[in-house]
């Protein structure tokens, strides 16, 4: 889906808007973490993949894994703008139907169920080798947490798409350094990320991950690159774009009250 | 008869079943223990060997799988079941992805490696998850056809494959289908439920309590989930059901047979031949069987007892 690069900036604005309307509605749900990767998912789903909301078995679609599963405010902002379930439906969001608290393949658009971390980028790299079986030339992309990278099973995949060389497979960690418990640099640090992905055998790129040009280049690359998979390591803000959201941790599982998302709102309809 | 061991099974099905371009294998580094080797001579180009990283294994077969493969993910029961149970409860079973999960080297059987190899809760563990088959074929020949149900019927299952040879028991028309047990043995005394290499010592055991005159049933359950409700009612009319397993006492085929034996009201004895809650040791499957009282001769001593014959 190419919408038009300047366009860009107000769509993840009305991803940021929709998610916080999404948590607030529910009343439970993952504000923080969607605030930090909408750029990202912004960038991904209305200019980079290849996909067609209205054929998501399509074979040559490019392929998006959530594994950083808790984040489904922004998900489900996103897949009901494109259009993979009608917008009505996001009045049930974490409530009885499809629109899980964390994403399951009964909703279209959904590879494969996540919540648990650490397992997506084992999946997505399945995905990859079946593309090479079949010859198709598609792109497996696998959004991570900075936290998750915690998970030993995630070293597993990234050694495994190493041997492979399974160069379209395309790990994007959101690294807004904030997790459940704190900042991640105090519970169990990551850095240096782009050293550990480049010696596990990954080509690693680091940008601004709420810049949408730099995010749209590596994304670029990381297609254009041969041999070996692509890590981007997108450095965000937990809450992106809300004052009293941003670094915070407790915002991380919280959703807003009538006030908070008020001023939310406002906040993000002026920056 | 000739002797095999049901991962040899394996291995032979997974040939068998190869021309189709959709079957993949993988495994997590002992793929000349699981057999799996066999599929890779001829097929390399479906094999992938993922280390020894089982999570991996499980995760990727989860991917290839939805991308419309036919994903065989192998490797030790006690790694397999013990490391990856998320991964096939979130990425395989809840996901609906076609994953097979393919554990070898299972209970008291398994021998000199001792109890990191023996596993002993993975059926427990497998029967608990949502939507999975559990299957635990009897010989080489029900774990070929095991393998050949598969390929052709979508979805997660879990088979619990044996590391020694056992009687070849089944012959070629023989033909796998969930839900349903067969009937090895018959006999009015008792019955005796059993799966895998424990259906092998069920056949001598009715064959020792044959010479005493007892004539007992032997009920081969390959089927844990779904179990053979019918065959289980069946099996209530000879007035004791000794249930017998590989496995720890808890959670296995003697929980399943159990809860028929509640949920359907049968008025029955009923004993579970299985491993005792506890760790066993290192030594050849056949001392260890006869130490824990997994042999031929515990479990007539067990009918016996609980048929009040003695």
């Amino acid at each position: 889906m190419k919408t038009k690069l300047e366009e860009l900036k107000e769509k993840a604005r009305e991803i940021r808007i929709e998610s916080l309307k999404l948590t607030h509605q529910a009343g439970s749900g993952h504000p923080g973490g969607s605030l930090s990767a909408a750029d990202v998912m912004t960038v991904l789903f209305y200019y980079h993949m290849k996909y067609d909301p209205k054929n998501p078995g399509l074979e040559s679609r490019d392929r998006f894994i959530l594994s950083k599963g808790h984040c489904t405010p922004v998900l489900y902002s996103v897949f009901a703008d494109v259009g993979y379930f009608p917008k009505s439906e996001l009045a049930s969001y974490r409530k009885l139907g499809r629109l899980t608290g964390h994403p399951n393949p009964k909703l279209p658009g959904v590879e494969i169920a996540t919540g648990s971390l650490g397992q997506g980028l084992s999946v997505g790299h399945g995905m990859a080798l079946a593309g090479k079986l079949d010859g198709r030339d598609y792109h497996v992309y696998v959004l991570l947490g900075d936290g998750e990278l915690n998970e030993g099973s995630v070293w597993e995949a990234a050694m495994s798409a190493a041997h492979y060389k399974s160069d379209n497979l395309i790990a994007i960690v959101d690294n807004n350094k904030v997790a459940q418990d704190g900042i991640v640099a105090e519970m169990k640090g990551i850095e240096p990320v782009e050293k550990k992905f480049e010696a596990f055998g990954w080509k690693a790129i680091r940008i601004n991950g709420h810049s949408i040009p730099e995010i749209k280049d590596a994304l670029e690359q990381a297609v254009e690159t041969e041999g070996k998979p692509t890590a981007i390591i997108a450095d965000t803000i937990k809450g992106k774009g809300v004052s009293f959201m941003e670094g915070q941790t407790k915002w991380h599982g919280k959703a807003p009250n009538d006030e908070q998302l008020k001023q939310a709102i406002e906040e993000l309809q002026n920056g | 008869m000739a002797k095999a061991a049901t991962r040899d099974g394996y291995g032979n099905g997974l040939v068998k079943i190869g021309s189709n371009r959709d079957v993949v294998v993988l495994d997590a580094g002992v793929s000349d223990s699981t057999r799996t080797n066999k599929f890779q001579e001829k097929y390399p180009e479906r094999f992938f060997n993922m280390g020894i990283s089982e999570q991996d294994m499980v995760g990727t077969a989860a991917g290839l799988a939805k991308c419309g493969k036919i994903a065989f993910a192998t490797s030790f029961a006690e790694f397999l079941m013990g490391r990856t149970q998320d991964h096939q409860l979130v990425s395989v079973a809840y996901s609906g992805s076609n994953v097979k999960l393919m554990a070898t080297h299972v209970g008291l059987a398994v021998g000199e490696d001792g109890p990191t190899a023996q596993a002993q809760n993975d059926v427990g563990m497998a029967r608990a998850m949502p939507t999975m088959i559990v299957i635990e074929p009897a010989d080489a020949v029900e774990a070929e056809k095991v393998v050949e149900y598969l390929a052709e019927h979508k979805g997660p299952a879990y088979v619990r494959l044996g590391r020694p040879e056992v009687e070849t028991i089944y012959d070629d028309n023989y033909r796998f289908e969930p839900g349903k047990s067969s009937k090895l043995r018959e006999g009015d005394a008792a019955a005796i439920i059993a799966s895998g290499i424990m259906v092998q010592e069920s056949l001598k055991a009715a064959d020792i309590l044959k010479e005493d005159g007892i004539n007992v049933s032997v009920i081969n359950m390959s089927s844990i989930k779904p179990v053979d409700r019918e065959a289980v009612k069946e099996a209530a009319k000879t007035g004791a059901i000794i249930a017998a397993q590989d496995h720890n006492v808890y959670g296995g085929l003697g929980s399943a047979v159990a809860e028929v034996i509640a949920q359907e009201n049968l008025n029955v004895k009923f004993e579970i031949v299985g491993i005792k809650d506890l760790f066993a040791e290192s030594d050849s499957g056949e001392v260890l069987f006869k130490k824990y009282g997994l042999d031929a001769g515990s479990i007539a001593g067990v009918v016996k007892r609980i048929s009040g014959i003695i």
